[in-house]
């Protein structure tokens, strides 16, 4: 069982802040991690593996830094890692970066994809779909548990909005995993070792492929037009006084409104 | 890189470097340097004072492209049923693509897969000037294959210039499908639709970074600009009885699915979790404390006839179910009141509330940022506010 997990390096979002006066991002010293979604990914494929035997490689696209989180995937057990890395890339937006995922897969090839539902930079959640089109796969999306897997078959719960769907595929198949599916590992001292000098595989625009006009800001078929700060409202009021004050007159306030 | 600094015309201020999201620019023996996180999001171009940043790739358009493009007309909205229902997000598109299509003087289409007959006849009169239906049984349960399948040689038969699905499980699942055998953009999650009055282009606005900023994304090169919505972000359009329209049958020809949904499993929780249709929600979040801090919400979200919600952190703690999650990660919410009890206030739970009518925040630490959001503001312990909130509304209505 050849399975590959499509892994992505962001920034931890749960630590930015926003510089008040400019509006904008401060990024300085904030952590690049593996997206969270995607640690679960790389924990389902080792299972598996443990199951039926094969090998799991990570995947990212990305600049070189990527490869930090690459060989943190090597020290959770992954066999080999391969960054996907070349100036043509940059700028993606979901098509291309899925299109750029999909002819690396395909050189590599791949029984099983693992990705994580979303990233937490984009929060879109459209890579993993639109790399199994571009793959000619199906999918199945937010898979909570893996019910059965055989060499050709498997049968999972996929998470919907008052519970969840069963749903079987034939292989292969791409799937997007969210947190529910397991717990991830940490990585073993033997695993930290193995990070240490494992290689990491490059691969460039022409290793995969693939077509210029496909890839990177020029492949992109969305274009980011500009970026501002949220608006917050303005009118709050704040209600003083012992708790018995406070309850009347929030209560005299929504009266007035006539919300009560 | 996509976007470079011209040296020659750089004085190195450095307005730049606070100004980019991702930290992507540097500055190297006195000018900036745009390195490998740059997401090319422009931002800088427009902050540098000496115009000194430049895109390298232009985007530059042959005419016959553009011919294609003017081919592609109509405003086209996917109405999603469940067991033969069109879910609620639906006609909240109807009413956004209503206006959309009135802006660019087009017609707003809407396509039906799985049901028909008086779903059909309910999208019209939500806005819809013709819909396309299809309402073979193997529709019935929502398949990726089939759909993206289907509703993309719906999209080639009719040509619209723009797409819009509700960001529901099923609708973020198939739609990247689509879009990516229609070799076109598509904007996750928007919260805003505009029609560019000059080029006429879509404008997509969307949280990104876990609602940290906004962006406003164009697809002004591709047909159609395709964007997800979530549920309860856009209004209904008006419901007219007797408007009448063109309903389309159209057959599934062919189409095979890899994939076979064998069963729904239904978890509904014991209480009612039916976030998205309340008018009052009373949302628990750390400071609730457990699973009793929960039953003491739950008595006034009775009180009013409304739902419980929750931040992740209660969720993570087991106090309460996932379902009942609001936020980025769980469900966007606009009631009319939204109670915040104990709950901080971190991005990722604003974006999920945010746009609710009326925000009364309920918290210990008077620096809270959830203050920032809230319509009324009480510092105190919510085990003390609470019960005595819920006494004095049931005394109100005599309960
Ligand atoms: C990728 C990602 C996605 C996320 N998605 C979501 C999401 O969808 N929804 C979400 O909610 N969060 C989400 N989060 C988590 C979010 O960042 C915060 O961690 C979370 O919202 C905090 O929950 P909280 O406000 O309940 O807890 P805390 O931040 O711990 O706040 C508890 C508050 O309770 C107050 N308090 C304590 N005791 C009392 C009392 N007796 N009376 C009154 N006040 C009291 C405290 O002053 C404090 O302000 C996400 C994070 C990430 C990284
Ligand atoms: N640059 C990338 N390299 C590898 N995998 C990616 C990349 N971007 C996204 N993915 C995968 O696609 C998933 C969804 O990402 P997104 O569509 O950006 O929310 C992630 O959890 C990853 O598994």
């Amino acid at each position: 069982m050849n399975i590959i997990v499509c892994i992505k390096q962001v920034p931890d979002t749960a630590e930015i802040k926003i510089n008040p006066e400019t509006n904008t991002l401060m990024r300085e010293g904030v952590p690049s991690i593996i997206n969270p979604f995607d640690l679960h990914a790389i924990e389902a494929a080792l299972q598996i593996r443990e199951q039926l035997g094969g090998r799991v490689t990570v995947l990212t696209m990305g600049p070189p830094q990527a490869e930090t989180s690459l060989r943190e995937a090597i020290a959770m057990g992954a066999d080999e890692a391969v960054l996907l890395s070349d100036r043509a890339f940059a700028g993606a937006d979901t098509w291309a970066t899925s299109y750029t995922l999909a002819q690396a897969i395909k050189k590599l090839g791949a029984d099983m994809v693992f990705c994580g539902k979303q990233a937490i930079d984009g929060d879109t959640a459209q890579v993993g779909p639109e790399t199994a089109e571009f793959l000619g796969m199906p999918h199945i999306s937010y898979i909570r548990k893996i019910e059965e897997v055989k060499d050709n078959y498997i049968r999972v719960e996929r998470l919907m909005d008052e519970g969840y769907d069963i749903v079987e595929s034939s292989l292969p198949v791409l799937l997007t995993v969210v947190r529910e599916l397991n717990q991830p590992r940490l990585p073993s001292l033997k695993g930290k070792m193995a990070a240490k000098k494992a290689e990491i595989k490059k691969m460039g625009m022409a290793d995969i492929g693939a077509d210029e006009d496909n890839l990177g800001l020029r492949g992109s078929p969305t274009q980011v037009k500009n970026i501002f700060a949220p608006e917050v409202k303005a009118e709050r009021k704040m209600i003083e006084g012992t708790p018995e004050e406070q309850v009347d007159s929030l209560i005299r306030e929504l009266k007035e409104i006539k919300i009560i | 890189m996509p976007v470079v600094v011209k040296p020659e015309k750089c004085t190195g201020c450095e307005t730049c470097l606070d100004s980019c999201p991702f930290d992507a620019i540097v500055l190297k023996e006195g000018k900036a340097y745009i390195n490998e996180y740059c997401n090319a999001c422009m931002t800088c171009l427009s902050v540098c004072p000496e115009g000194a940043i430049v895109e390298t790739e232009h985007r530059t358009q042959n005419t016959e492209h553009r011919q294609k493009l003017e081919e592609y007309k109509d405003v086209m909205v996917f109405a999603e049923q469940k067991d033969g229902k069109v879910v609620a997000v639906s006609y909240e598109l109807l009413g956004a693509g209503r206006r959309l299509a009135d802006k660019l003087g087009t017609k707003l289409l809407a396509v039906l897969l799985g049901a028909g007959g008086a779903e059909a006849q309910e999208l019209v009169r939500w806005g819809a000037d013709k819909v396309i239906v299809c309402s073979d049984p193997i529709l019935e349960k929502f398949n990726d294959d089939t759909y993206s399948e289907m509703l993309a040689r719906i999209i080639n038969g009719h040509k619209p210039s723009i797409v819009l699905a509700g960001a529901t499980p099923a609708g973020r699942s198939f739609i990247p499908r689509v879009a990516a055998k229609l070799r076109t953009g598509l904007t996750a999650d928007c919260t805003s639709l505009e029609i560019d009055s000059e080029t006429k282009h879509l404008l997509q606005v969307r949280p990104a970074f876990g609602g940290n900023i906004m962006a406003t994304i164009l697809c002004p090169n591709y047909r159609p600009q395709m964007a997800t919505v979530r549920p309860r972000v856009m209004k209904r359009g008006e419901y007219k009885a007797d408007r009448t329209g063109e309903v389309i049958n159209v057959d599934l020809d062919n189409i095979q699915s890899r994939t076979k949904v064998l069963e729904f499993v239904k978890e509904v929780s014991e209480v009612s979790v039916n976030l998205h249709e309340a008018d009052f929600i009373v949302a628990g979040g750390r400071g609730i404390g457990g699973e009793k801090g929960y039953k003491v919400l739950q008595e006034l979200a009775e009180a009013l006839g409304g739902a419980v919600g929750a931040s992740r952190a209660a969720v993570d703690e087991g106090w309460i179910p996932y379902s009942h999650q609001v936020g980025q990660t769980g469900k966007t919410v606009n009631p009319r009141i939204y109670i915040a009890c104990g709950i901080s206030g971190a991005v990722q739970h604003l974006v999920g509330m945010q746009s609710s009518d009326i925000i009364i925040a309920i918290n210990k630490n008077p620096e809270a940022p959830i203050f920032n959001v809230a319509t009324y503001g009480i510092v105190g312990d919510l085990f003390e506010i609470v019960p005595l909130l819920t006494r004095k509304i049931r005394e109100l209505k005599n309960l």
